[in-house]
């Protein structure tokens, strides 16, 4: 699903590399935790596997793709195979919650039958059936989060990248979150999470990678959020 | 792609940045109307110059039936109309001189053609015949200037009614037309390069504050395409606007200037008519929209990455 060959990956005017010489495999269906203190290169691992960064060295494969023989033009159907969703949820504030979830169709060309049939279904799915047509400002945090999660997931992503799904989020709303993403894992669709919610890692025993200042310090399936954090 | 999505997303835009567009639209609409001006003047000076105007220096008419009646102004025609062997005789001693070019006949026939090719709506047309014609010789030389030595090697000769300095005639207006081209072309590519800062400004702009709809497009794996037309598309609408809005202040201008002032005023100058007008409208719909186009395409290759 996602190979990471000695990748590293140095911006420029910037002496320390954001990623020094990592390599991991993530198989298909699994659950993933990236933890790191900021500046350990998270962003940049996720970056690099939405192609919106290249490697300086190394080479990066997501979803049996080599993203260096990928020309630009295909990079976009690339992205249809993922899902993400962010900290700060990304919604369009002026669409309702219906049309913020369509418009992830719409743009990819997406017939209006199958857009009318899906939105209902996947915003069901996620726990927030019946407010299709609430604007986003009228929910709250944790049912944002669910439209973001929604939008990621109604084209069926073999892969979900959540960057700090919990971030904006009181611990009540982060489990309803994290419950919701170990649904759509167990529909087979891999999750890799970053974050640094050490209750919700701690909980979850699930496999973790960790990364310090670029570097891969830590690969355990089943782990916690760190030893002395 | 849905078109209407796509339709409502540049309506968006456009209600969005209402004072740039309306700001675009002024602009293209002026250099639009500052290409088609010169374009038509080109035409101007085109029509003017005639079948001949641009390709010869010196005329030399002989005489015909008429020059016979009136001896006063070609004293030269009193024993009648030139004959063939008259003509061939000019033809040959011109062909002879190392300063002449090339040599070209008109007969009366010939001659009436190209008057109802300049003048088509000249109220004459219908009673011009060949009799009002001469038989002419069309010289074009080498050296234009030293059209004097030609003409007082013609002139006298029997046969010869009249030797004209063309280009004397006509080229103080062509170059006062010329210059007028030149300062249309001028101003054109000023405003042209106004215009362009401004559509770069205006997509920059809109690019910005759509920052959210694109990202998100870009997340969800929107084609480039799709994510760029709609800021293209905005741009290629003013553009049509603004053509229109040109098309508009061509026709008037046409029909106030050449229409309702010259062509009143100044009868023996021959003025387009709506024909080049109507055919320089649609290039400047294909002129505004390539170039709007193609400036959001090069904005949007800077402020839109993949």
């Amino acid at each position: 699903m996602i190979r990471f060959d000695n990748v590293s990956k140095t911006y420029p005017k910037q002496n320390r590399p954001a990623l020094d010489n990592v390599s991991l495999e993530i198989e298909k269906g699994e659950f993933v935790f990236l933890v790191g203190s900021s500046g350990s290169g998270k962003s940049t691992f996720l970056r690099l596997i939405l192609r919106e960064e290249r490697p300086s060295t190394g080479e990066v494969h997501v979803l049996g793709k080599d993203l260096a023989k990928l020309s630009n033009w295909k990079v976009p159907h690339m992205r249809r195979q993922l899902g993400t969703v962010f900290q700060d949820f990304r919604l369009l504030p002026n669409k309702t919650v219906g049309q913020n979830v369509a418009f992830a169709l719409e743009v990819i060309g997406k017939p209006r039958g199958t857009i009318k049939k899906v939105v209902p279904e996947v915003l069901e799915l996620v726990g927030l059936a019946g407010k299709q047509d609430r604007m986003p400002g009228e929910l709250s945090g944790g049912e944002q989060q669910r439209v973001a999660i929604a939008r990621a997931f109604v084209n069926r992503p073999m892969l979900l990248i959540a960057d700090e799904p919990t971030g904006n989020l009181d611990p009540q709303n982060s489990v309803g979150i994290m419950k919701l993403l170990d649904r759509i894992n167990r529909t087979g669709t891999t999750v890799l999470m970053a974050t640094h919610d050490q209750a919700i890692v701690d909980q979850m025993r699930k496999r973790v990678i960790e990364l310090d200042q670029g570097h891969l310090v830590r690969d355990q399936s089943r782990g916690v959020y760190g030893y002395q954090h | 792609m849905r078109a209407q999505f796509v339709m409502a997303e540049i309506w968006i835009g456009l209600r969005r940045n209402l004072t740039m567009t309306i700001a675009v639209i002024v602009s293209v609409a002026l250099s639009l109307s500052l290409v088609g001006a010169a374009m038509l003047l080109n035409s101007q000076v085109n029509q003017m110059k005639g079948y001949w105007g641009d390709k010869v220096e010196v005329s030399i008419y002989f005489c015909n039936k008429n020059n016979q009646k009136n001896t006063k102004d070609t004293p030269n025609c009193a024993s009648g109309e030139a004959t063939q062997a008259q003509i061939d005789a000019v033809h040959g001693q011109l062909d002879k001189n190392p300063l002449v070019q090339k040599v070209y006949t008109e007969t009366p026939d010939q001659a009436v053609v190209n008057f109802k090719k300049q003048f088509p709506d000249s109220p004459l047309a219908p009673y011009v015949t060949a009799d009002s014609f001469n038989n002419s010789l069309r010289v074009k030389l080498t050296n234009p200037s030293l059209y004097q030595e030609v003409a007082s090697q013609v002139e006298g000769q029997p046969g010869v009614a009249k030797v004209d300095d063309q280009s004397a005639v006509l080229k103080p207006l062509f170059n006062l037309m010329n210059t007028a081209q030149w300062v249309a072309l001028a101003i054109m590519v000023i405003m042209f390069g106004v215009t362009l800062l401004l559509i770069v400004n205006t997509v920059r702009v809109s690019a910005f504050s759509r920052k959210r709809e694109t990202g998100i497009m870009r997340l969800v794996g929107a084609s480039n395409f799709y994510v760029q037309m709609p800021f293209i598309a905005e741009a290629a609408f003013a553009a049509v606007v603004g053509a229109v809005l040109a098309s508009g202040m061509i026709a008037v201008g046409k029909y106030v200037l050449i229409d309702m002032v010259l062509r009143k005023q100044i009868t023996l100058i021959s003025f387009i008519g709506w024909g080049p007008v109507i055919q320089v409208m649609p290039l400047l719909v294909v002129i505004g929209v390539g170039m709007s186009s193609l400036a959001a395409v090069l904005t949007l290759q800077k402020y839109l990455k993949v």
